[in-house]
């Protein structure tokens, strides 16, 4: 019999559905490799509890035979920075350490509403901040991969879904959350040889999910395959009206209108996504993407997006000024950390609780927001940083006239060592390079797997769409998975 | 329009003083700004409060459509500019009392822009004392939460219950020159609130304060350095902190001083204002537009939903209680001073004119008197307010007409309506039941008058005698024999009749 953990989200709920096994049997299969996979240290915490309750809820229904939702018998892994109703979550900060939501998160509880059942909460960086998983305070998680030829450096799995991608590269979960604020679904996919989509912002409501940077802050799927990203987009999707941004408009049915035939769509490849010294192997598994989507009926043009450049720092602007404005309710006044020193005032209160519970990234980040954001300086970076924005959201509105979708790479490398990019900032940062664009213009955007490197490690490319046009997204991805026929995953080790 | 001459004399000259009120108004709603949360008054402490008030990780503001609504008919009430694009920006200080670590307020593009108010400062004489004062914008923002420093020895407590509760922040422009244009301005201010019904102007609860800016200058000159007073919450305390706070700067440059930028308290057992802080200490506040929230945009439908929801406003009220309704400008002002007044009052005048079956205008100065005179007069005796009257419009129509046609004289209505009072008793009832109905019966009252005459035969020759002033006195006692309930008239034309003969 196969192994049910290898299955994937499509299998899982049409094999329950076909009676070939219960959902308590598949539970119970990934409950055993979540336990056995401390090493990867993906999960903050385990609920393996709620993964067999959803089950037997589901093996009773359909016992019963009651309509069944989307995902009965299947279980997921939640990202910690979703609120999940009596679960801890943390946002993988110690500030909030020990704090149990009295609410659910408007996405967790469509999945829970459809019949998914919760494995645990995922790690994460602290606060969605990071591209490496190394600002958790929970300490990093481990990417399953490991570099060929007896190279055994821990691998960084991506950030910040971290935790969801090496949960699903190592089979802990058929799927998991993510959220994506300037890549943080995509680079890890990316890095773990998976599949994740960010929707058009708005489309996932914001309602119950610790926010980073709310202009940018996008829930999304991640899975082994696109058509369970689908699946798992459909449920998620849907307006909220808790969520002042939220979009009011129907969820299309996405799974039941995948299909790899592109014909009549034309795919831009932009120029300014090859940089001077762009890694080489990066470079020529774009250029076989390419040929995939001209295999599968594109018709390919170039484009221009110029405005590329000022992308990055343009977000490293926005994103941290929203950020300083949101993690001010971490004040230690009403729940999560407290550091009351002896003798200590209010201010000393927020001093203490904000330098304890707070790790380096985020500090830094809430610093660069509060200095942006400041008198005499907001013009100069905020003002401008929108101003750039706006001009960002232009470039893709001019490329879209000449074409229905964009492919890139979707990191600039495959994976590197724990400690490599630490020290440098502005080199973790670089990791964004391919993400942030189409987070800064709000545009649906997904990330599959092209292949392995020279050193067995998985890289990626990306599909950009037009806003709303997550089917088209879909459908290119699906393509490009089709022809990349990638089916490697890493041996386990831990 | 007028020009204040209030000055303050300094030991080197005459100075003027410049105001300017920024004053939040708690929006009148069953709902926060941004959360379902309720915002009752005098609630127990941290029971209303949603996980959006109390800034919970992952929770987000959603408008409050009923209390855009208010302030876009506030804009209006006042003849203001109203945006039909608008934004929120963040406010961004930490305090305890602030969950979010950010106010949400409108700094950039704010709903109302500018408008005006009318004072009146002579209530006698409106047409030539009327001022305008401009106001600079209208914004909604959140309130904060409160703390409390009395629950235990070593820690303050935090009551989250205003928490996000919707002010309506009106700044004027600094157009008022003495403490009774401020005065006037906040009354006038209050007085148009409640009759949009967008803010209960209760001063008493918190839900209208006023910041307010004073700076004093040569007249004539530029403007003067000002200092902001927060928080003042009556009419009486704003013209205390202006009279108190204008000679204080008058002090200090005559010193030769400077006064300082700063934010001041007014403390009222005091008199006085002190230091908060100075412009040094001041926050920055890294205002931003909020990215959880949409830019506010108007369609003209609601705009025209707004509009037609208006009720007549004060200032076209009193001009209708003058030109149509023949009341004097004093009487005007005073019953449309007040929503309530001039509703209690059209309710008055409604029901007189339907039981006399006379127009509004021809009931309409009885009405006006015996409301601002008999029934004021009740109601401060007995330290009650309109809405308490024992007494209601109707009750008060009915004695009302009674006096109109003649079936009980003045002097019996009041004591009718002192029975009212009492028992709670309708007039004709107490007038059937106690037998107060006037008489015109000639016969008993010419039997009266000839007796006064003949008991007073002195003061009939006195009166031939040439002393007319003794008129009254005859006609007094006829009205006492006949117990107040003769017809004055006729008691008048037979003491005339019999003192001729």
């Amino acid at each position: 019999m196969t192994d049910l953990t290898d299955l994937t989200v499509a299998d899982i709920r049409d094999g329950f559905r076909a009676g070939d096994f219960s959902a308590r049997e598949v539970a119970e299969a990934f409950n055993a490799n979540v336990a056995a996979a401390k090493a990867l240290n993906a999960f903050i915490v385990e609920t393996p509890e709620k993964a067999l309750d959803a089950a037997d809820a589901a093996d009773k229904a359909k016992a019963a035979g009651e309509t069944l939702g989307q995902l009965a018998g299947v279980p997921i892994g939640m990202k910690d920075l979703f609120c999940t109703q009596g679960v801890q979550t943390t946002a993988a900060s110690h500030m909030l350490e020990g704090f149990v939501p009295t609410y659910e998160s408007t996405v967790s509880g469509k999945l829970w509403a459809a019949g998914a059942g919760m494995l645990g909460k995922l790690n994460l960086d602290q606060f969605a901040m990071g591209s490496s998983n190394e600002t958790s305070y929970y300490g990093n998680v481990i990417s399953p991969w490991r570099r060929g030829g007896g190279d055994n450096a821990a691998l960084a799995p991506g950030g910040s879904s971290g935790g969801s991608s090496s949960a699903i590269a190592a089979r802990l979960c058929p799927a998991a959350t993510g959220t994506d604020t300037g890549g943080s679904i995509r680079q890890p996919a990316a890095f773990t040889g998976i599949s994740g989509i960010k929707p058009t912002y708005g489309r996932c409501s914001r309602w119950g999910i610790v926010a980073f940077a709310s202009s940018l802050d996008q829930a999304g799927p991640m899975a082994r395959t696109v058509r369970d990203n689908a699946i798992l987009l459909e449920v998620m999707s849907g307006f909220d009206p808790k969520d002042s941004t939220s979009l009011d408009l129907p969820v299309p049915q996405w799974e039941a209108n995948l299909s790899s035939d592109l014909k009549g769509k034309k795919v831009g490849i932009p120029k300014e996504y090859r940089p001077e010294g762009l890694d080489p192997e990066i470079s020529a598994l774009w250029d076989r993407g390419i040929e995939w989507l001209r295999d599968a009926g594109a018709e390919v043009v170039d484009v221009s997006l110029p405005h590329t450049q000022y992308a990055l720092p343009t977000y490293y602007i926005i994103a941290p000024a929203e950020a300083s404005s949101n993690l001010a309710r971490y004040d230690g006044v009403r729940y999560g950390q407290r550091d009351l020193p002896d003798g200590a005032g209010l201010q000393d209160m927020y001093a203490a609780t904000r330098a304890a519970g707070f790790g380096p990234e985020v500090k830094r980040r809430i610093m660069i927001g509060t200095y942006v954001l400041s008198a005499g300086f907001y013009d100069a970076y905020y003002t401008q940083a929108q101003k750039v924005r706006a001009l960002i959201a232009r470039d893709f509105e001019l490329a879209f006239e000449k074409c229905d979708l964009l492919l890139t790479p979707t990191a600039p490398s495959a994976s590197f060592a724990l400690g490599e990019k630490q020290a440098d900032p502005l080199a973790m940062y670089l990791n964004d390079v391919f993400t942030v664009p189409a987070s800064l213009a709000g545009l649906p955007a997904m990330a599959v797997p092209g292949g392995l490197d020279s050193a067995g490690l998985p890289i990626g490319l990306q599909i950009i769409g037009k806003a709303l046009d997550e089917q088209t997204v879909l459908n290119a991805s699906l393509a490009l998975e089709e022809r990349a026929g990638f089916t490697a995953r890493p041996d386990k080790w831990w | 329009m007028t020009e204040s001459t209030y000055r303050i004399q300094g030991a080197t000259g005459e100075w003027e003083v410049v105001i300017g009120l920024e004053v939040h108004a708690q929006v009148t709603s069953n709902a926060k700004l941004f959360s379902g949360a309720a915002t009752a008054f005098g609630a127990e402490p941290n029971t209303q409060v949603s996980l959006v008030d109390a800034a919970m990780p992952g929770m987000l503001p959603v408008p409050n459509r009923e209390c855009i609504r208010q302030a876009v008919r506030t804009g209006m009430a006042i003849d203001a500019q109203i945006n039909k694009w608008s934004r929120f920006d963040r406010k961004n200080y930490f305090y305890a009392d602030l969950p979010q670590g950010y106010q949400i307020s409108q700094l950039y593009h704010p709903i109302v822009g500018e408008g005006a108010i009318d004072i009146v400062l002579d209530e006698k004489n409106p047409e030539t004392s009327t001022k305008r004062i401009g106001v600079e914008r209208i914004h909604v923002e959140q309130d904060a939460g409160k703390l409390m420093h009395d629950q235990h020895p070593t820690s303050s407590y935090v009551d989250l219950n205003r928490s996000g509760v919707a002010l309506m922040e009106i700044v004027s422009k600094p157009d008022m020159r003495s403490p009774a244009e401020a005065g006037a301005y906040l009354s006038k201010l209050r007085t148009i609130l409640r009759y949009v019904g967008s803010c209960d102007g209760n001063m008493d609860q918190g839900s209208m304060r006023a910041d307010v800016n004073v700076s004093v200058r040569r007249p004539g000159e530029p403007f003067g350095t000002r200092t902001e007073t927060k928080n003042v919450n009556s009419v009486r305390f704003v013209m205390a902190v202006v009279e108190h706070e204008a000679s204080r700067q008058v002090d200090v440059l005559e010193a030769g001083g400077k006064v300082v930028q700063e934010t001041r308290l007014y403390d009222p057992d005091r008199n006085e204002t002190r230091s908060m802080r100075s412009k040094e200490d001041a926050h920055d506040y890294r205002y931003f537009p909020d990215p959880d929230l949409l830019p506010l945009e108007l369609d003209e439908a609601f705009l025209k939903e707004c509009r037609q929801s208006l009720p007549e406003l004060p200032d076209a009220k009193r001009a209708r209680y003058v030109n149509d309704l023949g009341l004097s400008a004093y009487n005007a002002t005073t019953l449309t001073a007040d929503a309530d007044t001039a509703r209690w009052f059209e309710a008055l005048l409604a029901e007189g004119a339907r039981i006399q079956k006379k127009s509004e205008g021809e009931v309409a100065k009885a009405s006006a008197n015996w409301l601002l005179s008999e029934l004021y007069g009740a109601l401060n005796r007995l330290g009650k307010s309109l809405e308490e009257s024992p007494v209601g419009p109707e009750e008060g129509a009915e004695l009302l007409a009674l006096v109109a046609d003649g079936t009980i004289s003045g002097t019996i209505a009041k004591q009718v309506f002192e029975i009212m009072l009492e028992t709670g008793a309708r007039a004709p009832a107490i007038v059937e039941e106690k037998g107060l109905k006037q008489t015109s019966d000639t016969g008993a009252i010419e039997a009266a008058v000839a007796k006064v005459l003949a008991d007073n035969a002195d003061k009939v020759a006195q009166y031939k005698g040439g002393k007319e002033a003794l008129f009254g006195f005859f006609v007094g006692q006829t009205m006492k024999a006949m117990q107040g309930k003769a017809n004055p008239q006729v008691v008048n034309e037979m003491v005339k009749k019999g003192l001729a003969g």
